[in-house]
């Protein structure tokens, strides 16, 4: 006979039912994925035993595509259709990459983000990094055997609205439920700081593949909160690789070089900055497919000159971040060095002579980021020892409205902390105008034509009034993914036009749905179990949190509201093993909806609780 | 309306309504609050939880960064004490403050000019002094004197500081 369990008051999720959650590094040049297994981050490996997957994507003509080691070495046999560090080219336009043409890819200038023309036809970035996505679903669904919860992928702190955007997309796109999107240095300061039990005032320099991130945060009894943030979304080591191609180029007297030869020499810059990390001199061999053959000695030295620029380059953004922060270096308690490019020695010599102490360099630098995502993921899905501690984080840039003159207004200033909402009043400028434009930027500029747009809407149905009259609303806000939406309400007639900013070239939600129905076809799986399988992981998740808030809270409830919320629950009990993904979703909804009034009460119960916590220790 | 916003900032984190405040004590009862709204302890709930956390966490934030501040904390109490700070309307600044304020600008127009970045950060240093003493008469007309007009007529001035602040900042960082 089969007991009942019945679960201890207060517990939020029986011991068994830990769920499957990972973390994400979706990084420039290579990926990991890792998650929380017996209370300790580990990340998964491939069945070869390799942690890094390398952020290469080949497509080959039948449709085939290839990610990581075996794209890899595609790259210098067919460069056109092997896409590298495709992170730089996330909620990019064509113009917005400099460079873009001594890359040897073939570039279509779609509005908004480009797109890369591959013999599997055009590819959206977003396509690209979602085939990066799913290759790490695959290796974690295999390694943990079993449907995963949601997943928290990384995402340079520095990053905008449009680059989050896409990557959340990606996310989408490869089958995963996103979580949360998480800066990345805030990431390794919460593998740091736990692993550690830091305190104090702590700068993350990541720099990594192709982007670069200051972080400042301050760690204090469990609570990780990001004082101010800056970067450069377009420096990385990529760079370095780039400033030791063109000194090869000048040592050989070799000026424009085909496709091919150029991925040649690059991975050879690449392998050669390697190598001088590690042994202080560099050989680079190479025979071009005209037969020219370099062959070249780079030292430490050199190295170390060509690329001081941008070694100087990353220490701007960490001077401006200690400014908003209101800091100086004697304020900063330790610097964290995240990211592969930190194992130059010349990096971490700049940031020892800059902050007067050598920078702490004992996790490593390419998982720490991971390592920093899983455990974050572990706590937002509900799994214990994920309660005692807190992430604090901040929006990267100042977001703002066109106004008269291409000026723009800023509404939420750079480094405020997430989620935030702000509100500012505009008024009409012409007698009888009954629409308005509403121009979103992010940028810390004064003109328009020197931000990012991130939006255009319109207000329509103002009814006539002499200029200046309307009062007009607009409210922005950023959730705790540092995502913003944009709503606009004319107070007078309560007339309202609200967006989600998706960025005006992003994916429509349309495209991407279409998008995952086609990967999931050509990947032979049945979309229909998927979407089942999908409704009754959210089911169960519900289940499992009205369950445990009715065992902790049911004081709060007339009994009435009692057996409305009971009957919901078990109606979409009832349904759970059934197979209709609809009709369980409409039972989640129920329950969903029949608990509203539970959970806003249950808020207020838990806000009195720190409230009246707090005056207990202030007593002390 | 299912959430309370009826709490004013100061009865939100426990603390008294004054000018004068301890930082340590709001930056702590901000955390404690955090720790129970934030979206992340919510994140496994359903979509209604989700959202009030959102819009707790929101309010929270705003009320943190109203109060950390000096001149928005000001701004603020002169607001739940029913004046209004006339900051976009009240322009009638006295003509000694405004040859002061010119002679700032000139200052920190010449160092902009010359890339100077020594100068600019003295000028930086010089003026959050000045803002400093400036704020220590605000809370002896906030908190001790209820010299509500006059504490409005300080915090005009404040705004006018805020702003040579921030071109200040823009002027380092261009010159960085």
């Amino acid at each position: 006979m089969a007991l009942l369990q019945i679960a201890e008051p207060g517990m939020s999720t029986a011991p068994h039912q830990h769920r499957l959650a990972i973390g994400i590094d979706l990084g420039t040049t290579n990926s990991l994925v890792a998650t929380v297994r017996n209370a300790s981050a580990t990340v998964l490996s491939d069945e070869m035993g390799r942690a890094l997957l390398p952020s290469v994507v080949h497509y080959g003509r039948h449709g085939e595509v290839d990610v990581g080691y075996s794209a890899q070495n595609a790259q210098s046999n067919d460069p056109h259709n092997t896409i590298v560090s495709v992170k730089r080219f996330m909620g990019r336009g064509l113009n917005d990459i400099s460079g873009h043409d001594s890359l040897p890819y073939q570039f279509i200038d779609t509005p908004g983000m480009l797109q890369l023309k591959t013999v599997a036809g055009p590819k959206s970035p977003v396509e690209v990094s979602a085939d990066i996505l799913r290759r790490l679903r695959e290796r974690a669904e295999a390694t943990l055997g079993g449907e995963l919860t949601g997943a928290v992928i990384t995402v340079p702190a520095y990053f905008d609205d449009a680059q989050r955007q896409a990557t959340k997309d990606a996310a989408t796109l490869a089958g995963l439920n996103v979580l949360r999107l998480l800066n990345e240095p805030t990431a390794a300061a919460v593998a740091y700081g736990l692993d550690n039990g830091s305190e104090g005032t702590y700068v993350v320099y990541d720099l990594g593949g192709g982007t670069f991130d200051v972080s400042i945060l301050r760690l204090s009894r469990g609570v990780f909160e990001v004082l101010a943030t800056s970067g450069d979304s377009a420096l990385g080591g990529d760079d370095f690789d780039h400033r030791v191609y063109c000194w090869i180029l000048e040592q050989s007297g070799l000026s424009l070089l085909s496709a091919k030869d150029t991925r040649l020499l690059l991975t050879k810059s690449r392998n050669a900055k390697e190598v001088l990390t590690a042994h202080g001199v560099a050989p680079i061999t190479a025979v071009l497919s005209d037969g020219f053959v370099i062959d070249l000695t780079l030292t430490s030295e050199i190295f170390t000159d060509i690329s001081r620029s941008l070694v100087n380059k990353t220490l701007l953004p960490v001077r401006k971040a200690l400014r908003d922060a209101q800091l100086t270096i004697d304020d900063i308690h330790g610097v964290v060095m995240v990211g592969g490019a930190t194992r130059m020695p010349q990096i971490r010599r700049a940031v020892a002579d800059y902050f007067g102490r050598e920078p702490l360099t004992n996790l490593d630098p390419d998982k720490v980021v991971a390592l920093g995502a899983a455990i974050q993921a572990n706590a937002l899905a509900g799994n214990r020892g994920g309660d005692d501690w807190l992430l604090l984080d901040v929006t990267p840039l100042s977001l703002g409205l066109e106004t008269m003159g291409g000026l723009v207004e800023k509404i939420i200033p750079r480094n405020s902390p997430i989620p935030i909402a702000r509100a500012q009043e505009f008024t009409t400028y012409k007698d009888g105008q009954t629409a308005l434009a509403v121009h979103v930027l992010q940028g810390e500029r004064e003109l328009v034509s020197d931000c990012r747009s991130l939006a255009r809407f319109e207000l329509r149905g103002i009814p006539p009034m002499v200029a200046g009259a309307a009062r007009i609303r607009i409210t922005f806000q950023v959730d705790a993914d540092g995502l913003l939406s944009v709503s606009a309400r004319e107070q007078s007639t309560g007339i309202e036009a609200q967006i989600s900013v998706k960025p005006s070239y992003g994916l429509s939600d349309d495209d991407i749905g279409r998008m995952l129905q086609d990967s999931l076809q050509h990947a032979g799986t049945d979309m229909h179990a998927r979407s089942l399988r999908e409704a009754q992981v959210e089911a169960q998740a519900l289940l499992d949190a009205i369950k445990a808030a009715l065992a902790n809270d049911a004081d709060l409830l007339g009994s009435d509201e009692r057996s409305t919320i009971d009957q919901a629950l078990q109606t979409l009990q009832q349904q759970l093993p059934g197979n209709d993904a609809d009709q369980l979703r409409r039972a989640t909804e129920a329950l969903n909806n029949a608990t509203t009034d539970f959970a806003a009460r249950r808020m207020d119960k838990q806000i009195n609780k720190a409230l009246s916590g707090r005056k207990l220790t202030t007593l002390e | 309306m299912l959430i309370d916003f009826s709490k004013n900032h100061f009865e939100l984190f426990g603390l008294p309504a004054s000018f004068q405040l301890d930082i340590t004590q709001l930056e702590q009862a901000y955390r404690q609050l955090q720790a129970q709204v934030h979206p992340d302890k919510h994140a496994h709930l359903g979509e209604t939880e989700k959202r009030l956390a959102l819009q707790w966490a929101t309010q929270a934030n705003h009320a943190y960064q109203t109060l950390r501040q000096p001149l928005a904390r000001a701004r603020y109490l002169l607001q739940l004490n029913g004046i209004d700070t006339q900051e976009e309307t009240n322009t009638a600044m006295p003509a000694d403050f405004l040859m002061e304020q010119m002679e700032w600008r000139e200052a920190i127009g010449d160092a902009k000019a010359a890339q100077d970045i020594t100068e600019l950060e003295a000028l930086s240093h010089r003026l959050r002094r000045e803002v400093q003493q400036m704020q220590q008469v605000v809370a002896q007309l906030l908190d001790e004197q209820q010299a509500y007009a006059k504490a409005a007529e300080l915090v005009r001035k404040l705004r006018f500081f805020e702003k040579l602040d921030s071109e200040l900042g823009d002027a380092i960082e261009a010159a960085l």
